[in-house]
């Protein structure tokens, strides 16, 4: 009786297992059949070539290349500013701090309540520091505000990572006579796929977010040529042809989306190659 | 002009600890150890588990500076040096003279070949290249690793076996030319062939350098030692050659020890 109901219980915990990945993955593959599916019938050579032209949105000429290249400048600068300031923060709060520090304990806190404030609030915030100073909406405002959106999620994939070290690899490093900083690359080399998903996932959030651009980097029908310009995104992009009120404009939405999903996909992929070839000597 | 290898001078200098105390957080680990540690010898530390053998080479390497709440008193000399009060550059270096190789085998995350090379490298001991090769071979040869290891030098040290990773931890110390080996029960983690391989080793390199083990095997102590030190609940209860300790113990603590009364 008691082997029967421990039977069924495994058969049921499985089944719900399964059951999961199924949804994800049937949630995954629905989420890209649509886009493929709309954006391929809709996309044209000239939409990602081209800058938009007269009454683009009123389903004129032209493309959306400021948006893709908008969107690549936020991201790209971005997540290099992101991890100058991540990694330091990591290596200082697990290489530098005791394990049970009050500073630590602290910062990881912190991190957690920024991690779980919404994009707009970040954007609604940068805009009244924007107003304060007299700054106009911008290129820049975008890149810092993206920043400072990515860095607790950064700082805290990279830190769950960095926690799993082991301690023994600092133990024999310093005990060879390393310094801190020689110890630190032994670190990061331990780490590094960690790092890789970690960036990955703030580069996520980072192209395919609006609410904090909407604010900050405004929008603009042509590729931004200084910090101090306007400058679309894609995710903006997509907002606006959505909700225009033309059928064709909102087929050049999915269009967009295609553009962002694959650039996401492309650059996912790529991280996780050089996550692999970086990794190889993990222990 | 090509540089020329560093050289390191070695010395033969007996490891000489004084009035030591250790405690970590309030509990007195190591209470009023008086040690001198032959140079060129194998020196095994031996005693029950929880007895403070670990922490005494620890203190050696000044290893315990990453344990949190810790307090050390007296004094650990190498020469006129004190390991205890070094700081900056000079317990740097004093690190690199008495090399540690840990209990479990940590190779680090690099190719078997940087593995070796990384000491070498961050104490511009060898200049990159053809130098620096020749060096990397050389530790390998003396560790017995370097034919195994043949045509895949640049692959990651974690696919070596766990025997070979302890012999490649062993290269790695020796690659910045230390006078003191530290080892922490070294061969614990390994199948008996390879423990007597790097028991084997020790034997062979006790001719250019010191070693200190810590082993929780009696067997292997009267295998290899020349010098023992007994500790009993952080004291050294007898200190003396392997012949003195194991044939003639003067201590009743020691005789229940050897004879497995408490382990």
């Amino acid at each position: 009786m008691k082997l029967k109901s421990k039977y069924v219980s495994e058969v049921l915990v499985r089944a719900l297992m399964i059951l999961s990945i199924v949804a994800v993955v049937a949630f995954v593959i629905s989420i890209l059949y649509i886009i493929f599916h709309k954006g391929i019938q809709s996309i044209t050579w000239a939409m990602i070539t081209q800058l938009p032209q007269g009454g683009f949105f009123i389903s004129g000429e032209g493309g959306f290349l400021n948006a893709i290249v908008g969107s690549l400048y936020i991201v790209l600068a971005a997540t290099v500013l992101g991890l100058l300031i991540s990694v330091p923060i990591v290596v200082y709060l697990n290489i530098y701090l005791k394990k049970d520090s009050r500073l630590g304990y602290f910062c990881r806190l912190t991190f957690d309540v920024l991690y779980g404030i919404p994009s707009i609030v970040y954007g609604a915030f940068a805009f009244i520091i924007m107003i304060a100073v007299g700054m106009k909406p911008s290129l820049l405002a975008g890149i810092v505000v993206t920043t400072m959106l990515i860095i607790p999620i950064m700082v805290r994939s990279m830190d769950e990572v960095a926690r799993e070290f082991p301690r023994r690899l600092l133990d024999v490093t310093y005990s060879m006579g390393a310094t801190r900083w020689e110890a630190m690359r032994v670190v990061l080399r331990q780490i590094m796929p960690g790092l890789t998903t970690a960036t990955l996932l703030s580069v996520g959030r980072a192209i395919g977010d609006t609410a904090a651009v909407m604010f900050t980097a405004g929008f603009s029908d042509f590729i931004p040529k200084t910090l101090g310009q306007q400058t679309a995104t894609l995710p903006l992009s997509i907002f606006n042809l959505l909700t225009m009120p033309s059928a064709k404009v909102q087929e050049k939405a999915y269009a967009a989306a295609l553009v962002l999903t694959i650039i996401v996909l492309i650059i996912s992929l790529t991280g996780r190659y050089l996550s692999g070839r970086v990794s190889k000597n993990k222990i | 002009m090509a540089m020329k290898e560093r050289t390191v001078k070695r010395t033969a200098q007996p490891l000489v600890v004084k009035n030591l105390n250790l405690s970590i957080g309030g509990t007195p680990i190591l209470k009023n150890i008086n040690l001198e540690l032959p140079a060129h010898k194998i020196t095994c530390i031996v005693g029950p588990s929880g007895c403070g053998k670990s922490t005494l080479l620890k203190t050696l390497n000044r290893l315990t500076d990453m344990t949190d709440d810790v307090h050390i008193e007296g004094s650990v000399l190498l020469g006129d040096q004190d390991i205890i009060k070094a700081s900056g550059v000079e317990l740097i270096e004093l690190r690199r003279r008495i090399g540690l190789v840990p209990q479990q085998p940590t190779p680090l995350p690099m190719s078997i070949y940087d593995n070796v090379a990384y000491g070498r490298r961050i104490h511009k001991l060898s200049r990159a290249g053809r130098q620096m090769h020749k060096s990397v071979l050389r530790y390998l040869n003396a560790v017995g690793l370097v034919t195994e290891v043949k045509g895949k030098l640049h692959s990651s040290a974690s696919r070596l076996s766990i025997g070979q990773q302890q012999r490649l931890c062993l290269a790695r110390s020796l690659a910045v030319e230390p006078e003191y080996i530290l080892a922490d029960e070294a061969t614990s983690a390994l199948d008996p062939i390879s423990s007597r391989t790097v028991e084997d080793l020790f034997v062979k390199l006790k001719e250019d350098y010191s070693i200190i083990m810590v082993t929780h095997t009696l067997s292997q102590a009267q295998r290899i030692a020349d010098y023992v030190v007994f500790i009993y609940m952080g004291e050294v209860v007898e200190t003396g050659t392997a012949d003195q300790v194991f044939n003639h113990p003067q201590h009743e603590l020691t005789q229940n020890y050897l004879k497995g009364i408490f382990s």
